[in-house]
């Protein structure tokens, strides 16, 4: 007996109800990252030791500041796709799994935003 | 159901199944992703510190360059660069490739190599040796 609508098969969603939509997701942020952590760590290279006055113009520049914010807000959204992987797999608690899965991606949303403001006012300010 | 045979093969526990390159890399790709994931909080309050002034931001870098600081930098560098080459690698796998055992090995063999490599010039460089 087939307990499949034909509308199920159409829409292709599968039983995550979503398709494969986390998966392509963290594929694409994965490959946005492969320049973006090589950019990331090569700026932490020169700015690290600078003092702060360097750092500082250095975030003045349009470029690096968008860059570092790009960094930052892929780097959370892949990561927080991949925390929420971790989760589903080892978490079988459904109370559990859903307070944790909202911890994540309530603090990663917090953590987008304290950077973007915080990056924003050293580019723009500075 | 009286000739079901009871003592066939159970399926390999963690526990009885012996380490093997790509399980241990498989792990590490996992434990260097979460360890990232930790290591993000820590890069947003240092931006957070660098926009609360110049006071500030010299206590976030004179906590970062003690030893515990200076372990932790090693372990995400480390990190980002094993992520980063074992990620290209999880991305040949998704395009079909890249599977055959031999394959397999010298992949996760070369993602070690290149990983330590990269940390280490990664390094010599920030202590002005290279």
């Amino acid at each position: 007996m087939k307990f499949r609508s034909p509308l199920k098969n159409a829409r292709g969603l599968g039983s995550a109800n979503e398709g494969l939509s986390h998966w392509w997701l963290q594929r694409i942020s994965a490959v946005a990252l492969i320049p973006l952590c090589l950019w990331f760590v090569y700026s932490l290279l020169a700015i690290f030791a600078a003092p702060y006055g360097a750092v500082i113009s250095w975030f003045g520049s349009p470029l690096n500041s968008s860059l570092m914010l790009l960094f930052v807000l892929v780097s959370l959204y892949h990561g927080q796709t991949g925390i929420q992987v971790v989760i589903e797999d080892y978490i079988h608690t459904k109370s559990v799994s859903m307070t944790l899965l909202l911890l994540v991606k309530g603090g990663s949303l917090l953590l987008a935003v304290v950077s973007v403001v915080s990056i924003l006012k050293v580019a723009i300010g500075g | 159901m009286s000739n079901i045979n009871t003592d066939r093969p159970l399926s390999p526990h963690l526990q009885v199944y012996s380490l093997q390159l790509t399980m241990v890399l498989s792990i590490f790709h996992r434990g260097t992703g979460i360890f990232l994931m930790v290591g993000i909080p820590v890069l947003v309050l240092w931006l957070y510190m660098l926009q609360s002034g110049e006071h500030n931001y010299g206590h976030a870098m004179k906590y970062l360059a003690y030893p515990v600081g200076r372990l932790l930098l090693l372990g995400w560098t480390f990190s980002i660069f094993y992520h980063l080459c074992n990620g290209v690698r999880h991305l040949f796998w998704d395009i079909g490739k890249g599977y055959e055992i031999s394959t397999l090995y010298r992949s996760g063999a070369a993602v070690v190599v290149v990983s330590i490599l990269m940390t280490l010039a990664t390094w010599l460089c920030a202590y002005g040796l290279i």
